[in-house]
């Protein structure tokens, strides 16, 4: 003999289970309503980080050992050190792809970081050349105005570190003419996007290194300003 | 009378004597010291680039300095050599080796796939004033004017021998702590007509042409270097 409340209890559980049931139902016909009419509202497309602007390239050919002007649009971020590394990722991305004049693997992951640092005065003394680095800054500045520097100084030379992977590195052809363009083209873009950079330090996973591949120097300052096309390897 | 004739005599002896000294040729004074440093480089464990056919950076380079002190033997020209056999030798220590032979032309010699030609490269340093006592690391910053002297003449002869040449200045700590002329002198695959390689780095026709032409660059180099 079953209890009349026990009864009781399993009439209310059977109840709420078929509400529950019919409940579920109609949310489960509601969604599928609304996939049909085309309600979904997850994003299609990527969330735009940064404005393009065009970015300056000098772009090595191994053919002649020349160094060329690109123009490439490129959404850059206002941070000095980020944009100097997504314009370096572009230019590393270019000589990455298959067709590409100056082949080096790796890409633009390839640059860790680029911190900007002002130059010492008694250094800076010697390299700056101030009538082209000001002419060009003015050009910079007319492409985006509020992409000047927030928290660094407004004035003077800066030095810029670029922090490769090792990988980088290890992969690259051995070669001096090959080195020397990849370092030159690095110190010139840095250049000819950002005039106040006037010297450029390499750094290999945060570490010294002695040469690139076996040939190029990197133990010592490059003057950026020494990589503009017309001062390159010419045939 | 008898003594005064035998003193005559002798004095006529001795004039004549020292006139047939005077009529002598003057043997011709010794030439200045002409020498030649070849830095075969890479070696031992550094093995360089990778090149085709599985070959070695370090091998060429040692095979190309032997040819090339051949050649400069034959035309008389002194020659001092980093490395003779298949041994690591330091960047300072090549360096050195230049530095204490007080060559007349150095040459860094060195091979790559990459790209075509021959590639000359002074070094990047900006040319100063010598001084009594450099620094290491820029000893070359004093000689770079006559490093890009050489590397024209290099340059002359190999275009001359109907090759390809890139010019440039780079950075290599090797040449940069040289205290004499010096060049890196790297030579990559031939370029043919329609721009693309002609010949491989291991023909030994192409080969045999660059050793000649630089071998007549450094004969030039010494003709210039002996002029008043």
């Amino acid at each position: 003999m079953i209890p009349r409340h026990q009864k009781l209890l399993f009439g209310i559980l059977l109840l709420a289970s078929l509400v529950m049931s019919v409940t579920l139902w109609q949310l489960r016909e509601r969604a599928h309503q609304r996939l049909i009419a085309g309600q979904d509202s997850a994003p299609t497309s990527a969330p735009e980080v940064a404005a393009a602007e065009q970015a300056t390239l000098l772009v090595a050919s191994d053919i002649d050992g020349s160094m060329r002007t690109q123009f490439h649009s490129l959404p850059l971020p206002d941070d000095p050190g980020s944009r100097a590394r997504a314009v370096l990722g572009k230019l590393l991305d270019l000589y990455a792809a298959p067709d590409a004049a100056h082949s080096v693997p790796g890409g633009g992951s390839s640059v860790l970081q680029v911190f900007l640092l002002p130059v010492p005065e008694s250094a800076a003394a010697a390299s700056v050349k101030p009538k082209s680095a000001e002419s060009s800054s003015a050009e910079f500045r007319a492409n985006k105005p509020s992409a000047a520097p927030r928290e660094q100084p407004q004035t003077g030379p800066q030095l810029a570190v670029v922090n490769l992977t090792g990988s980088f590195a290890d992969s690259h052809p051995s070669g001096i003419a090959t080195e020397t363009l990849t370092l030159l083209s690095i110190c010139g873009t840095l250049h000819a996007n950002q005039p106040r950079i006037t010297q450029v330090r390499f750094l290999v996973n945060g570490q010294t290194r002695s040469t690139l591949a076996g040939h190029a120097d990197l133990t010592r300052a490059y003057l950026a300003g020494d990589a503009a096309p017309a001062e390159g390897m010419q045939p | 009378m008898l003594h005064g004739c035998l003193l005559v005599c002798a004095f006529a002896t001795v004039a004549i004597v020292c006139q047939l000294a005077a009529a002598q040729p003057v043997p011709p004074a010794p030439q200045a010291r002409f020498v030649v440093v070849l830095d075969a480089a890479h070696g031992g464990d550094d093995a360089g680039g990778r090149l085709a056919n599985n070959q070695l950076e370090k091998s060429f380079t040692l095979a190309l300095s032997v040819r090339l002190r051949s050649l400069l033997g034959a035309r008389g020209i002194q020659v001092v050599t980093t490395r003779e056999s298949d041994a690591a030798v330091e960047p300072e220590k090549r360096s050195e080796i230049a530095n204490h032979a007080q060559a007349q032309a150095c040459l860094s010699l060195h091979v790559s796939e990459n790209g075509l030609g021959v590639h000359l490269f002074a070094s990047s340093l900006s040319p100063a004033q010598p001084t009594h006592f450099a620094p290491w690391k820029t000893a070359q910053a004093a000689w770079v004017t006559r490093s890009l002297a050489l590397e024209g003449v290099l340059n002359s002869a190999l275009q001359h021998a109907g090759m390809s040449v890139t010019l440039g200045r780079t950075s290599l700590p090797v040449v940069d702590s040289m205290a004499c002329p010096a060049v890196a002198v790297e030579i990559a695959p031939e370029m043919g007509p329609d721009k693309k390689a002609a010949a491989g780095l291991d023909d030994p026709d192409y080969q045999a042409r660059v050793a000649e032409a630089l071998a007549a660059a450094l004969v030039e180099w010494r003709s210039e270097a002996h002029q008043p």
